[in-house]
């Protein structure tokens, strides 16, 4: 499967650059010596998975992260808000303290745990409203074009005048810090590229015999769409929003570490990262952990839906 | 051509328009009255009338919308309630120091990416093209606020070598093309460099790859073309793709560095945006959008007329 990391590119889905490579045919070596019962379109995808290690452990980390996050109170070895003037920055490897302590003594290891889950909360809420709002819109003016698909595009087209971190500080910032305010400008700043994306999709889809003829046998239009449309346009722009999170979540991040977002003493990893930078000359180690969490996490959603994009054979 | 020009730029006008309506009411989303920050809070109610009047802020939201933009054509984006200047000059001084750096990095990085792309795609499946690729992508997947510290705490902590923040020994005022000046570049050059190169070599290696593959190539190659002659024949169909890429990028260079801006206290206008935010600085805030905004669009019309005239097959309109 080396051919598959070859062919493989990352994607930021913020910029209009589309992967144009066509996805790896199952490995041809494979499909020549052994002959498969019941090739599905499931079977095929859950196959290519299987030999792609890059995309299950990248799949497993993001689990992982996931789980921990959830469970954190359950995993978490200390109380992540028990403050200790005595023994604040203690060096990584501290007796007790594996990962050392913060700036008022709190256990890291403890709020770098507990940090997952506004992190990935903050970085996954406006991806998942963005897909429900921006998909529609985008199955609308793709299925309906004419001047509706005209004035919905146009109006997104406003949106991406604007550099998109730049939008989604502006945004919370006019608004105010907080969490609330902090996702609501993360969602208007990602429902532009997934409209745009599912636009392109319906077309395409529209265009195909299979509508024409739901149409003829006088299915009504919004049978057409459930059934014709949606599934196959689903797939695409679910990939497409797995992309997404690598950027949300590190935009999230940005906008706590600014201070728009989360406030203190909540454990975030992007709020955690602008509190220890005053630390920077006491125990510069320390102050780079909450970064290698927001790093490791936007990395593997990446990996994992590059992976997901080949095996699904999705083009964009 | 002339025609074409024309109608990108009649094309452009409403998303403008739409620009200005957005950072216009990029006042009004928030909480409170945007005089808040003006007002003493015991002032009587004859006081926050006459205010209100003042800035205009007892007409209709249209007629604001239209005297805002009036005043915004001809250069006047109002007073900072923090300093009491000018928006037009405060945004013209920080707008120089963030074209300073977006610039510079953009120099070094745009031949970098392009080089690398370049080789990956000649290279093809072979080691140097997966370096490529692990390189694209963890440049995408890198917060690059978090690089910028991790770049200070290697090169300024430990290593003492490079200044960690600032524009200059002297202080906020003026850059000089010297060496002293130079060093308090390097860090936040690479800081915003690295999203982008990633970004642009993935693309150009596409792009070279696609156009490798096609049929003109093998031609040029039959009739006996050096290899340096197909090169830039393929360079030349892959790069309006690129073009618009870099374009972009371009923008998020210069939009984008808020959070690099701040972190190296570079005062340019992702900084000065900062500050006015937690100032609730609101005609700063808005002016900078705006003057960035403007310049991003101006940027993708340059970069479409561009790839026009590099490749007229990818006429719109």
């Amino acid at each position: 499967m080396t051919q598959v990391n070859a062919v493989r590119r990352p994607a930021n889905p913020l910029d209009e650059t589309r992967d144009r490579t066509p996805a790896p045919p199952a490995a041809a070596k494979e499909s020549a010596v052994v002959v498969y019962k019941g090739q599905s379109y499931w079977s095929n995808v859950g196959r290519r998975l299987r030999s792609d290690p890059t995309t299950v452990v990248c799949g497993l980390i993001v689990l992982a992260i996931i789980l921990v996050s959830v469970f954190a109170p359950l995993i978490a070895p200390m109380d992540p808000y028990q403050a200790k003037m005595l023994g604040r920055l203690a060096p990584i490897g501290t007796a007790g303290h594996p990962l050392g302590t913060d700036e008022l003594g709190r256990d890291m290891l403890s709020r770098l745990i507990y940090g997952g889950r506004i992190s990935l909360m903050m970085g996954l809420t406006p991806v998942g409203v963005a897909l429900a709002v921006g998909g529609l819109l985008g199955v609308v003016a793709g299925y309906a074009g004419g001047w509706v698909n005209m004035m919905i595009m146009r109006f997104m087209d406003v949106f991406y005048a604007f550099p998109s971190i730049m939008l989604a500080i502006a945004i919370s910032g006019a608004l105010g810090a907080g969490i609330g305010n902090g996702m609501l400008a993360l969602t208007l700043v990602l429902i532009p590229s997934i409209t745009r994306v599912t636009e392109s999709v319906t077309t395409q889809v529209r265009a195909y015999d299979f509508v024409d003829a739901a149409r003829a046998t006088g299915a009504s239009t919004t049978r057409v769409i459930v059934t014709h449309v949606l599934s196959n346009v689903l797939g695409p722009i679910f990939i497409f929003a797995t992309s997404l999170v690598s950027v949300s979540i590190i935009i999230a991040s940005g906008l706590s570490f600014l201070g728009l977002g989360v406030s203190p003493p909540e454990a975030d990893w992007g709020l955690m990262l602008s509190t220890l930078r005053q630390a920077i000359y006491i125990n510069p180690m320390l102050c780079a952990l909450p970064g290698i969490m927001i790093f490791v996490t936007s990395l593997c959603f990446n990996l994992m839906s590059d992976g997901l994009r080949s095996a699904m054979d999705v083009r964009l | 051509m002339f025609g074409y020009i024309i109608r990108r730029i009649l094309y452009v006008v409403p998303i403008a328009l739409g620009v200005t309506i957005m950072v216009f009411s990029l006042v009004y989303i928030g909480p409170g009255n945007p005089l808040d920050a003006v007002l003493p809070d015991d002032a009587s109610q004859a006081d926050v009338e006459a205010i209100k009047e003042i800035y205009g802020f007892d007409k209709p939201l249209p007629v604001q919308y239209g005297l805002w933009l009036g005043r915004a054509v001809t250069g006047d984006l109002g007073k900072s309630i923090g300093t009491g200047r000018p928006v037009v000059q405060e945004i013209g001084h920080a707008l120089g120091n963030t074209l300073l750096l977006a610039f510079a990095a953009a120099i070094v990085l745009i031949p970098v990416a392009l080089l690398l792309g370049i080789a990956a795609a000649y290279s093809h499946g072979r080691w140097f093209d997966k370096f490529v690729s692990s390189i694209a992508i963890t440049g995408v997947s890198l917060p690059n606020y978090w690089l910028a510290i991790v770049l200070v705490i290697v090169f300024s902590v430990e290593l003492n070598a490079l200044p960690a923040m600032g524009i200059g020994p002297d202080g906020p005022e003026g850059w000089e093309p010297n060496l002293e000046h130079l060093r308090y570049l390097i860090l936040p050059m690479i800081a915003i460099s690295v999203i982008p190169t990633g970004i642009i070599a993935r693309v150009m290696r596409a792009s070279v790859a696609e156009s490798l593959g096609q049929d003109f190539v093998q031609t040029l190659r039959s009739k006996g073309l050096s290899e340096r002659t197909i090169l830039y024949h393929v360079i030349k169909n892959a790069m309006p793709t690129v073009m618009a890429v870099i374009g972009l990028e371009l923008g998020n260079l210069m939009g984008g560095s808020v959070l690099v801006e701040s972190i190296f206290t570079w005062p340019g206008t992702g900084f000065l945006m900062n500050e006015a935010i937690f100032r609730r600085d609101l005609p700063v805030l808005q002016g900078t959008i705006l003057i960035l905004a403007m310049f991003f669009v101006g940027l993708n019309l340059l970069v479409d007329l561009m790839q026009t005239w590099v490749d007229p097959r990818i006429r719109r309109y």
